[in-house]
């Protein structure tokens, strides 16, 4: 496993960085996201809790489309981060996307439980659904230590 | 005199509600310190609950490590508010410090805070 999609509204926090980074030794994150992707504020906030031995990368999701085979031959692991379910679609749309960490979304309006760590809109689930049946691996896992849970479980 | 600064507390889980208590085990006070968890919260919700906790006071936001979903929200809050402070690396000996200095103004309380805190490390020797 050289590269992950992983969902998770915190963007780049402790579970990515210490969790997700330590365990699969990770050389790269990338944060896809065309708001931070134009905001050097919000780029060196998020820098800030990033190791030396990790990479940070800031693309738009059109960026994104085009560096994925890159990122998906590099010999280290590449997480690559989006903040909600809209923007993972969007880059569905323009990557091989072949598997997704649903790792953390929480509650708001319009939002219902599927697990502790995951609220979703009656939209999302659709466009989940949607990417499922396309061939996309979904499942839902907030650290490496949990047991991951497929979309049709989640969704129950 | 002007209005005494508010401290919130802000981190990961319990650690917050713990310090404050702490705080107030040990200096008998219950006054000018808030306890907030990122606990259930997308950065934008606990950027709701730290504004919430600060309210209209000037404050000084102490926040629990030097990077992640706690610090992002604080810092957001930050930007857009003249009379708060942000330090990160909270610590008990800070906290307790802080709140015999409130009326200090917030940027001054946050130097404070630091100082009191790299001064409270030490490492013991034979």
């Amino acid at each position: 496993m050289s590269l992950l999609v992983r969902v998770d509204d915190r963007l780049v926090h402790g579970q990515v960085v210490i969790g997700w980074g330590r365990t699969l030794k990770l050389r790269r994150i990338v944060l896809v996201d065309d708001v931070v992707r134009a905001n050097t504020w919000e780029q060196d906030l998020y820098r800030m809790g990033v190791p030396g031995s990790m990479e940070i990368e800031f693309v738009s999701v059109a960026e994104a489309g085009e560096a994925f085979p890159r990122w998906e031959k590099d010999a280290g692991h590449t997480l690559v981060l989006v903040g909600n379910i809209e923007t993972l679609a969007q880059l569905a749309q323009v990557a091989p996307v072949a598997r997704v960490n649903l790792g953390g979304i929480h509650q708001g309006p319009g939002r219902h439980e599927c697990l502790r760590y995951l609220f979703l809109t009656e939209e999302e689930v659709a466009q989940l659904r949607g990417l499922a049946e396309r061939g996309v691996a979904v499942t839902a896992q907030d650290v490496p230590t949990a047991a991951p849970v497929p979309l049709r479980e989640v969704l129950r | 005199m002007s209005e005494p600064l508010r401290g919130v507390v802000v981190s990961h889980a319990g650690l917050a509600s713990a310090l404050v208590e702490a705080v107030e085990r040990i200096s008998g006070r219950t006054d000018g310190l808030v306890a907030v968890s990122n606990e259930g919260c997308s950065r934008e919700l606990l950027e709701a609950r730290v504004a919430e906790a600060v309210g209209d006071s000037p404050a000084v936001v102490f926040v629990d490590l030097p990077s992640g979903s706690c610090l992002q929200a604080s810092a957001h809050y930050f930007r857009s508010h003249e009379n708060v402070a942000v330090v990160a690396g909270v610590s008990l000996a800070m906290l307790v410090d802080f709140l015999y200095h409130r009326d200090l103004p917030p940027g001054d309380a946050a130097d404070r805070a630091v100082q009191t805190g790299t001064r409270a490390l030490r490492v013991l020797t034979r």
